[in-house]
């Protein structure tokens, strides 16, 4: 196993148990990331997209097949061995921001390193310097309702970065913003993953997926194919 | 495991911006624990007050003596077949004075409330005692000015008299009372020694009395009634062996047969003090057991409000477990949460029992000694209140599923 992949999956079946019926969702997913990669995972409702993103966001485990993530094998891990992967491994950015409501900008930021037992003055250090990163050094104090839409999907970010993750996720990220504020935070994207971060978006719509340098398309728990884009001159 | 300490703070900080969100609710699911430690800490407090002041006052009676008397002090049963006993007499005194080795003091005393005169000022109600020398040894009567009367005086009946401390204040004023008569029930004692300050006995001021032998005693007083007979011995430790030989010769006196049991009782202050400690033990128990259940009450409405709370917050939960919250994480949150809330309620209730504690204990005139104990046992309860009430909420929050936590709108 390489030590370039941050994503190593395969012969991944998921099968959901809804009172009598059995849902196969994923019927043998193989799929490798490299460490510095941006990828797309794309597929209409039901083709076991959200499956896929859970799996690999180790909030849930497969029924069978394996998956390593940076080197690990995650397949047969414990609820919390899992939410110390999902610490160190992964930043989470969602499509509803996912902020804490009565929390300050600067302590959601702070959140994952709470969990993994930093220093007072460490954490707030680290926090603000990923708000920074994402251009919301003067809001630190807000909480999320004095918020814009896309400042608090910035924080989002700022707190998927904030531990220096293996990945960052992104489950539809600018689904709930208009498209100029959509496009500043794919921008966010853009440049993160020039900085070297992984990133893996998942989202329906074409011209999200463009900024990343492979689409991944899921139908019906398999991958129907992958493509690499054509860079969207009038998109950047 | 990770030290919680580290990240106690962090819980702290979690539970304050939980609860300040939701003042309301937190202040009146507070309030069932409140109440119940603010009746701990009222009723705790005014008896160990009460406690206090009692074992003050009964330190004012000889311990170290038996008293031999008609009744027992604390009467238990038929007061009729008590009453139907024989009287301890003068003459039960002259018999067992000598027959008691271990009693290296003994003394008779007959009392009775008469007043008392002295030129033109009169002092009613005056708690007249006649005995001998050896009051001063069996009941530790300590004279500050003057002197106990003496063998002789009792032998040759000389009315002389020891007087209390309110006696001398009232009658003499600024005067030396020794060697001034005083009248009791119009008969003329000198007065030889003044007694030293002993306060009250449950409100009875023990300094308003007189001592006069009781060879004389039975001038002043209108009919013959029944004595108590002190006994003390050198050393408190022979207090059972005192005990045995009073009785003995008690019914080898009165010709008691065997299978008879005694018709006399011999008393200790010891036996003032199990049967207070006795009354004050049933009211702890009450004590205990109101609390009990309003902690119980106030128990349940944190549970109830900690369950609302944690479906509330499902997402909530949901977004610090994929952010790698571990179900320990989720657990002590919640239950930092519940113990902050029966806390705060614990310990404003431990301010408020104490403040109603004062208050009350101040219209009888008595100090509130608030413990350590009674606070600590206070907090205890509130955080073990809270700790149990909590447990089943947090551990739902934490096992559930951050999947279907995240998507819980």
């Amino acid at each position: 196993m390489s030590d370039s992949h941050v994503i190593q999956i395969s012969k991944l079946h998921k099968i959901y148990i809804l009172g009598k019926t059995k849902v196969h969702a994923l019927r043998g997913i193989d799929l490798e990331v490299k460490k510095g990669e941006y990828i797309s995972i794309m597929g209409p409702s039901g083709s076991g997209k959200s499956t896929l993103m859970n799996i690999i966001g180790c909030l849930d485990v497969s029924t069978s097949g394996t998956y390593h993530l940076n080197g690990q094998d995650v397949s047969g891990m414990t609820d919390d061995e899992l939410a110390k992967i999902r610490n160190k491994e992964i930043g989470f950015v969602f499509q509803t921001f996912n902020l804490l409501p009565r929390a300050s900008a600067l302590h959601n930021v702070e959140l994952p390193l709470i969990y993994n037992g930093t220093g007072s003055s460490k954490r707030k250090e680290l926090a603000k310097q990923a708000l920074e990163k994402v251009g919301l050094a003067d809001r630190m104090n807000h909480k999320p309702n004095e918020l814009s839409g896309g400042q608090r999907q910035r924080v989002a970010i700022a707190r998927a970065l904030v531990n220096n993750p293996s990945m960052i996720l992104a489950d539809e990220p600018t689904g709930n913003l208009d498209t100029t504020t959509g496009e500043e935070i794919m921008v966010i994207f853009d440049r993160l993953n020039e900085m070297g971060n992984t990133i893996v978006l998942v989202t329906h719509e074409d011209f999200i997926a463009r900024h990343s340098n492979r689409i991944i398309r899921l139908k019906d728990g398999l991958i129907e194919k992958e493509e690499i884009p054509e860079p969207a001159e009038e998109n950047k | 495991m990770k030290p919680i300490s580290g990240q106690f703070l962090e819980y702290l900080r979690f539970s304050y911006e939980s609860l300040s969100a939701n003042k309301i609710r937190f202040l009146l699911t507070t309030l069932g624990i409140l109440l119940g430690v603010t009746a701990i800490i009222v009723i705790f407090t005014a008896i160990q007050s009460i406690n206090a002041y009692v074992e003050g006052e009964f330190s004012s009676i000889g311990s170290a003596s038996l008293y031999l008397d008609k009744f027992p002090w604390v009467i238990t049963g038929n007061y009729w077949e008590f009453r139907n006993r024989p009287e301890i007499t003068v003459e039960d005194y002259k018999n067992m004075k000598d027959r008691v080795p271990t009693a290296r003091w003994v003394s008779p005393q007959i009392e009775a409330m008469r007043t008392v005169t002295y030129r033109g000022k009169s002092l009613e109600d005056v708690y007249t005692i006649g005995t001998n020398d050896q009051y001063a040894f069996t009941d530790d009567a300590i004279t500050d000015i003057g002197r106990f009367f003496t063998e002789m005086e009792v032998y040759r009946a000389n009315p002389v008299c020891v007087i209390g401390q309110n006696v001398m204040d009232e009658l003499f004023e600024k005067e030396n009372p020794i060697g001034k008569r005083i009248k009791i029930n119009g008969h003329p004692h000198r007065v030889v020694g003044v007694l030293e300050k002993k306060g009250s006995f449950f409100g009875f001021n023990i300094d308003n009395q007189v001592i006069i032998p009781y060879t004389t005693f039975q001038g002043i007083s209108f009919h013959r009634r029944g004595i108590s007979i002190a006994f003390r011995a050198d050393n408190p430790r022979d207090i059972d062996n005192m005990r045995e030989e009073i009785r003995g010769e008690m019914r080898r006196l009165r010709k008691i047969p065997p299978a008879e049991p005694d018709n006399f009782s011999i008393n200790q202050q010891d036996m003032l003090t199990e049967f207070y400690n006795k009354i004050t033990g049933t009211s702890y128990l009450v004590v205990f057991i109101i609390a009990a259940i309003s902690l119980v009450v106030g128990g349940i409405g944190i549970m109830n409000i900690m369950l609302v709370s944690v479906t509330e917050r499902t997402k909530e939960i949901g977004i610090r477990k994929a952010i790698g919250a571990t179900r320990r994480n989720i657990l002590l949150q919640f239950l930092s949460e519940s113990v902050t809330i029966s806390s705060i309620g614990g310990i404003i209730g431990i301010i408020l029992g104490v403040l109603i504690a004062q208050f009350l204990l101040s219209y009888i005139k008595l100090d509130a000694s608030v413990s350590l104990t009674t606070i600590f046992i206070g907090y205890f309860f509130s955080a073990i209140v809270g700790i149990i009430s909590g447990m089943y909420p947090a551990y739902r929050a934490a096992r559930l599923n951050p999947i279907d936590a995240l998507r819980y709108e």
